[in-house]
């Protein structure tokens, strides 16, 4: 199995002291959906405009496709569709117009597929560029880059601006690209979509690949959230290695133990006399707000929101 | 008047933003006619006897009439004839540049939304862009006449010469101010704005070639044309003769009604939209729309279309003057001969209007390379070149439009000048035929400004724009129609791609300054060639 997307050890800098990418490692295999995830400002669009060959990267191994990004620029570009986070198109031209023009540049689109689009995302191809919202202008963009049957498809924040039924519609979309063996990488701030759509995920944040993995590696990789009531006494479990943020009066404890020494507290635990116990795994946006930003404290929660928002 | 409610906070912000631009559009001007000034000063202050018959060339020559008004004997008279056509122009476009700017421009841009929003009245915006560029007019005024003052004119003329270039800009700023009601874009409104300031000069150049000369040769009665157009009110107010002030009265007036009309429309329209409704497009692309280069094409179709009336206008008439050049005598044969090349009077003559109308063509090349630029920073670049387009086929979309424009420009001027010309003087074959020929050996020289454009904008791309066009007005001005009469050194002339250009048809071409320009133009593509394939694009965040 050859893999989409390479990269290692990327580096790029704008100016001598700005450091957008610091040696980003990112890695995208044939036919998976792959979210892209980052606080603003992380690297996201210039680590995708590296892809593209529209930035030269300063240091590192770029593949894409199994070519060179900045040297197999037009080749490459014909086997991969691009939607742009911030979508920059021709005022005076028609939806239309601008659909088979990209579709035609990238080398061609299936006229049936982009009929089917349209419908689907219920875009009137006749109006000019400058009359669509930002959703329609987004939309123009995502039929323009599905119309075309490409082995990669680079999506950078390709839903903000549409509304929650577009929202299942591309959705959709994605999910046949996905079932006919597609390679996506899908930059995305919207934590539902990445869930529901992807195969594995990329945190990047200040140029550095945070993590990497499955949701369920990731979620092995961050604290376990327990509420207890026990019989005797609970403070002693706050000393305990390996527990955080506890709460604790009478004999009710909350608080959240790192992944590794889960077993020690529930030991210790069942000595105490446990009479209710709620475990819950970190929750996607605990697992983003920890990569996020070291600074932005998560807002301590209520027993009530800890129940609604187990899994 | 809750309408105009916040106009003073507008007027500020507008203030705030145009605090670069404004004040260098009029410093610019103002050293530009104090040092021309100065120079014209110090020439008839060594050559008194000359100003008389220098001033006769320019008064009895309908073709120097096209430039403007002399009107008696004086230094400063005649240096404003040298440079009011420039100023009139540039006044009228810094004031329609920025009364769009605060206007039509926001609109598109979405900010005016934001203003709107908040305690701002339906016309605030309105009446703030247009009082900000009147005071830059007024302004302006006063510098054009401090600038001549410094340079040792008397204070009356010079402060009827500043007015009288400052109240083109007025003028313009109501033009623009409905322009900008009428159509939903920037560029249309500009656009717009810019037709009307061709059809102002046509009908003040109109007017002053069809005018009366008195018996001294040192006055031109325009005909009625002239009145029509506010660059033709500025002439008549005949600073350092008659000093008048009242047409200022009749821009004012202009500038007032248009403003009033403007209010009107905004009051009947939709934030966000033109009068003018927004048509449908088609559905699909045509054929002809789907390369790079066809792209560039339907981009700039309109605007070619636009220089195209303009310069079949302006061959028409040129030819239709030829009858009147040949008939000309004395002092005013020189200038033709010095510009033209030759002693052969008409011959030098449609040199003359052939080179004049080659660097107008070279200002639509240089504005459509330019987009070059526009592309990549305002990000429309991204998604082309993220298909299957080469950074090469996307310049050379450009190149190839922009020569093939030029070519189309160029030849429609010469046949225009041919045909009006040949029914004139008669021959209507040859005199096509030589023309024809004049307008290619023109493109070289626009080939070559072209290329040091794309070098600039691979180069320095956020400098581009400005040292584009610093370099488009460098080159005219030691090129042939200034630089010999301004007395400059031949180094600098030759730094100029006009001066290269063969004096046809009035000379036989010689191939040497055709493959010079050539192979500057080759050597300057290449090195943007070399510096697209290099260098990362600045895209917008």
């Amino acid at each position: 199995m050859t893999t989409a997307i390479t990269v290692s050890g990327l580096v790029k800098d704008f100016g001598a002291s700005t450091r957008a990418l610091d040696h980003l490692e990112l890695h995208v295999e044939s036919g998976e959906v792959h979210g892209f995830l980052g606080p603003n400002g992380a690297g996201k669009t210039t680590t995708i405009r590296v892809l593209l060959g529209l930035l030269r990267a300063d240091a590192g191994h770029v593949a894409l496709l199994g070519g060179d990004p900045w040297r197999d620029a037009v080749a490459l570009h014909r086997r991969l569709a691009y939607v742009p986070g911030e979508v920059n198109l021709w005022p005076n031209l028609t939806g239309g117009e601008v659909i088979d023009l990209l579709g035609d540049l990238r080398g061609g689109l299936d006229s049936d597929r982009r009929e089917d689009l349209l419908e689907r995302f219920q875009l009137d191809p006749t109006k000019k560029i400058r009359a669509y919202s930002k959703g329609n202008r987004q939309k123009v963009a995502l039929v323009a880059a599905f119309s075309s049957d490409v082995e990669l498809y680079l999506l950078d924040e390709p839903t903000s601006g549409l509304d929650p039924l577009m929202e299942g519609i591309f959705q959709g979309v994605v999910q046949e690209l996905r079932a006919a063996g597609r390679s996506i990488l899908l930059s995305s701030h919207i934590l539902s979509e990445v869930e529901a759509l992807c195969d594995r995920v990329t945190i990047i944040r200040a140029g550095r690949a945070a993590e990497t993995g499955t949701f369920d590696e990731l979620r092995h990789l961050t604290r376990t959230s327990v509420v207890v009531d026990t019989a005797k006494p609970v403070e002693s479990v706050t000393l305990l290695p390996g527990v955080h943020d506890a709460r604790v009066h009478d004999g009710h404890a909350e608080f959240s133990v790192d992944p590794g020494e889960l077993n020690h507290v529930l030991e210790h635990l069942v000595d105490l006399d446990v009479r209710s116990m709620i475990t819950s795994p970190p929750t996607l946006e605990e697992l983003f707000m920890r990569h996020y930003g070291e600074s932005i404290a998560v807002p301590p929660r209520d027993a009530d929101a800890e129940v609604v928002t187990a899994r | 008047m809750s309408g105009f409610t916040g106009t003073v906070r507008l007027i500020r912000l507008a203030m705030r933003r145009d605090r670069i631009t404004l004040p260098a559009w009029i410093l610019g001007m103002a050293a530009f006619l104090a040092a021309t000034t100065a120079m014209f000063a110090d020439q008839y202050s060594k050559h008194p006897q000359l100003l008389e018959p220098d001033t006769g060339i320019v008064v009895e020559n309908p073709g120097m009439r096209v430039l403007g008004l002399v009107t008696g004997t004086s230094v400063g008279g005649y240096t404003l004839h040298r440079d009011a056509l420039t100023l009139a122009v540039l006044a009228a476009l810094m004031s329609v540049l920025a009364v769009v700017r605060h206007t039509r421009q926001a609109e598109e841009l979405g900010r005016e939304e934001m203003l709107g929003a908040g305690v701002v009245g339906r016309y605030a915006s309105l009446a703030a862009a247009v009082i900000v560029t009147l005071a830059a007019n007024l302004v302006l005024a006063m510098l054009l006449a401090l600038g001549m003052v410094v340079a040792g004119q008397p204070a009356a003329g010079s402060l009827v010469a500043g007015t009288s270039i400052a109240l083109v800009g007025v003028a313009f700023t109501g033009v623009a101010a409905v322009t900008s009601q009428l159509a939903s874009t920037t560029r249309g409104a500009t656009g717009l704005a810019g037709a009307v300031l061709g059809v102002a000069f046509m009908l003040a150049a109109l007017g002053n070639m069809l005018g009366t000369v008195d018996s001294a040769a040192l006055r031109v009665t325009s005909a009625w044309p002239a009145w029509l157009s506010p660059i033709g009110w500025g002439q008549q107010m005949r600073p350092f003769a008659d000093n008048l002030w009242w047409p200022l009265g009749l821009a004012v007036l202009f500038m007032g009604s248009l403003f009033w009309l403007a209010v009107v429309l905004v009051g009947r329209r939709d934030v966000g939209r033109g009068m003018w409704p927004e048509r449908r497009g088609s559905a699909h692309a045509s054929p002809a729309l789907l390369s790079p280069a066809g792209l560039v094409w339907r981009l700039q179709r309109g605007t070619l279309l636009g220089w195209a009336i303009g310069l079949l206008g302006f061959g028409l008439v040129f030819g239709a003057l030829s009858g009147q050049i040949e008939g000309l005598e004395g002092e005013a044969t020189e200038w033709y001969a010095t510009f033209g090349g030759d002693a052969d009077l008409l011959g030098a003559y449609w040199a003359s209007m052939m080179q004049i109308a080659g660097m107008a063509v070279a200002i639509y090349a240089v504005s459509l390379l330019l987009r070059l630029h526009r592309d990549e920073a305002q990000g429309t670049l991204e998604s082309v070149l993220a298909t299957a387009v080469s950074r090469l086929r996307w310049l050379g979309a450009y190149a190839v439009n922009a020569l093939a424009g030029a070519m189309m420009l160029i030849l429609v001027f010469a046949v225009a000048m041919g045909i009006t010309g040949g029914q004139v003087l008669g021959g209507t074959t040859t005199l096509l035929r030589d023309l024809v020929a004049a307008a290619l050996v023109q493109l070289p020289a626009i080939g070559v400004l072209g290329a040091a454009v794309v070098a600039l904008v691979m180069l320095l791309p956020r400098l581009s724009v400005g040292l584009s066009w610093a370099l488009v007005v460098f080159s005219v001005f030691v090129g042939p129609m200034f630089g010999p009469s301004l007395g400059l050194p031949a180094w600098l002339l030759d730094l100029s791609p006009f001066t290269h250009v063969p004096n046809a048809p009035a000379v036989a071409v010689s191939t040497e300054p055709i493959l010079g320009l050539g192979l500057a133009g080759l050597l300057l593509s290449t090195a943007g060639i070399l510096l697209l394939r290099r260098r990362n694009l600045t895209l917008p965040a």
